[in-house]
């Protein structure tokens, strides 16, 4: 058996709401899979379905070779870790762990090793005679993982855990999450609105919008070749620039600008031709000196700059419209000052107009 | 370092000062005593007048304190005084009262909030329409119901007995202790429920083991409401019961009525002090759990 988990044909309806609809999907083993879109597009959802939290409509859902469309959460095989962390608040944190385990009715010294072993791997042995009141924010969400981690099982499913945390513990937790998955090699899926959590963590990333997945693929494949024009503008950050035009053979025209298309990766293996959207990253706009190397060159004012230090994000108007590209946090720019850009049409994305499809 | 001299900072600075008595003290201090007053004044009466002998009483100060200190008047009140026929005082309503009150709080709490745990946790089919119901209960006059109920403890051969009084007590604080519970469980973060289901709980292990030990402030609320509507009912009481198990309420309402001679003032404000002190202790015991119990869950819909 090589899925961990497998979703076939799965909707779910609430009333007359069609939350998710005829959604297949496959989870290999060790696979760290991220659900990602934004809030009311069923990612949570989905989730809680394959935790067994929420009956299913239509479809099934099989872990590890087994089919537990009905089966209770317990009996999965699965352990879950919530955005608002779910600790029992009257236990202590040796009590959260070992809730799950009395339940299953587990030998004791089974139960203390579990807990031992968990604690040790997630470093809050110090902390497992205190009540979750009495832990930070970093420290019960790690209590929560290790509530998942001591039931020994094969699927983690996160929701959001880091979205209660400040800035700065996100970025170390996540970086724990990965380590946690590198080590344990558990398949684990995990959702979030955060497109770098994502992108940090993700083996495959699923795009959700609209209870349907956009796009599934590796975050490489999401970022450099989005799907279409709504997966485009809501990965990256600061997002896409898209200029509205008509393409020609191998030449986009948008107002009185031509840009050549020549190397652009066409989907369909040809060019097209027709209303078209294109799509620029920032980040793939070139400044300075390796704008010679650019075939395809433009002047243009600087609006507005918004420095962060490592770099530097410059909005402007470029072919009536409005163009934000990346720069170095070294440039010197200054608002009004006239800057040369460069684009490199094979690192673009082109849409067609009605359909937001890539072409 | 920069050097700051104290003395260089000029104008306002550090809190504000306050005046004690602003116009806006003297009237806010003032209006609350008034009113305390006001609530305070009837006890304080009571209190001297049952501390006092008759003929103090008959002098007409009402609000002079006693003379003479006498307690005579609560052993009288508890023990002596006559109920129509009987001259047991209130001793009897009293323990009467006890075995009426413990059990029905006791049953009705433990149903309600089983109810409203169901309600709030476990999507059932037909949830809302047993709940539509359960509030509507809430808004029928218990007149309507008084005689259908007589029928029905008699045809179950419980009218008249503790135990039909205890009954019909713990169905009438159904609708409100449910809507309490509910209102309560459902504010308690949906993701506590859920970790303990993927914990292998079920639905009593979920109600005692998680629910239960966070719900101390709500069943406080529940408690007191009970105790002290329970206590303080009268008109079940007098239908449901005879007259050797009539609960304190009644008993106390025939002492004042019954019309033997003299009205022994002191006796009778001593039993209304006697008859009141249980929900008073109640609320002076709980009073800031109660608080924060309502706060928690009584006041939303």
């Amino acid at each position: 058996m090589n899925n961990s988990v497998e979703i076939k044909n799965l909707d779910l309806e609430f009333g007359a709401v069609k939350v998710l609809q005829n959604l297949n999907l496959e989870i290999g083993k060790g696979e760290f899979l991220v659900l990602l879109g934004s809030s009311g597009c069923g990612k949570s959802t989905l989730l809680n379905c394959i935790a067994g939290l929420l009956d299913v409509t239509a479809g099934q859902i099989h872990i590890k070779g087994n089919n537990v469309t009905w089966a209770e959460p317990s009996e999965r095989g699965i352990g879950m870790v919530f955005q608002s962390y779910a600790l029992y608040p009257q236990m202590t944190v040796e009590g959260n762990l070992s809730f799950g385990l009395k339940n299953a009715k587990l030998p004791k010294d089974e139960i203390a090793a579990r807990i031992k072993r968990a604690a040790e791997i997630l470093q809050i042995e110090p902390l497992l005679k205190r009540k979750p009141a009495a832990l930070s924010g970093g420290q019960r969400q790690r209590v929560a993982i290790g509530r998942a981690l001591v039931r020994d099982v094969d699927v983690f499913l996160f929701d959001e855990p880091l979205s209660n945390l400040d800035a700065k513990l996100r970025a170390d937790l996540r970086v724990e999450i990965k380590r946690l998955h590198q080590n344990l090699q558990n398949t684990m899926i995990y959702v979030t609105h955060d497109q770098i959590e994502a992108m940090t963590l993700a083996d495959r990333i699923a795009i959700m919008r609209g209870g349907k997945i956009m796009q599934l693929g590796s975050p490489d494949e999401i970022y450099g070749r989005p799907i279409n024009k709504y997966v485009a503008g809501f990965i990256g950050s600061p997002s896409m620039n898209f200029l509205e035009g008509h393409l020609t053979g191998d030449t986009f025209e948008v107002g009185d600008v031509s840009i050549p298309m020549a190397g652009y990766d066409f989907a369909n293996g040809g060019a097209a031709n027709g209303a078209a959207t294109l799509g620029i990253r920032p980040e793939h706009v070139v400044t300075g000196e390796l704008v010679g190397n650019a075939p395809f060159q433009a002047d243009v004012t600087v609006d507005l700059i918004e420095p962060m230090g490592s770099d530097t994000v410059v909005d402007c108007q470029f072919a009536g419209a409005r163009f934000r590209l990346r720069m170095d946090g070294q440039a010197r720019v200054t608002v009004g000052d006239t800057i040369r850009l460069g684009l490199d049409p094979s690192r673009a994305s082109l849409f067609d107009k009605d359909t937001e499809l890539r072409l | 370092m920069v050097d700051v001299t104290p003395d260089a900072l000029a104008g306002p600075q550090g809190p504000k000062p306050r005046k004690t008595f602003s116009r806006r003290n003297i009237f806010l201090y003032g209006t609350l005593i008034m009113v305390a007053l006001y609530y305070a004044l009837p006890l304080y009466v009571m209190i001297i007048t049952s501390m006092k002998g008759m003929p103090e009483i008959r002098l007409g100060n009402v609000f002079s304190p006693p003379v003479e200190i006498t307690f005579a008047p609560w052993v009288k009140a508890w023990s002596e005084a006559c109920t129509g026929l009987t001259c047991e005082g209130l001793s009897t309503g009293f323990w009467n009262s006890v075995r009426i009150t413990i059990p029905s709080v006791i049953a009705s709490i433990a149903i309600a909030s089983v109810n409203g745990y169901a309600l709030a946790n476990w999507k059932f089919k037909g949830a809302d329409a047993f709940f539509t119901i359960l509030i509507f209960g809430a808004f029928i006059p218990y007149q309507v119901m008084l005689y259908p109920i007589v029928i029905m403890l008699r045809e179950m051969g419980l009218y008249g007995s503790l135990s039909g009084l205890v009954i019909v007590h713990t169905i009438f604080g159904m609708p409100i202790l449910t809507l309490l519970f509910r209102n309560y469980f459902t504010s308690l973060p949906e993701e506590l429920f859920k970790a303990a289901r993927v914990d292998g709980a079920g639905f009593w292990g979920i109600y005692f083991r998680i629910m239960l030990p966070m719900s101390v402030p709500i069943f406080t609320v529940a408690v007191i409401l009970q105790v002290t509507g329970i206590w303080n009912d009268f008109l079940f009481g007098v239908v449901y019961t005879r007259p050797e198990s009539y609960p304190m309420t009644v008993a106390l309402n025939n002492i004042v009525n019954s019309t033997q001679g003299v009205k022994e003032y002191n006796v009778n404000m001593a039993a209304t002090i006697i008859t009141g002190l249980v929900p008073l202790t109640i609320y002076f015991v709980s009073g800031k759990l109660f608080v924060r119990g309502i706060a928690a869950g009584a006041v939303k819909g």
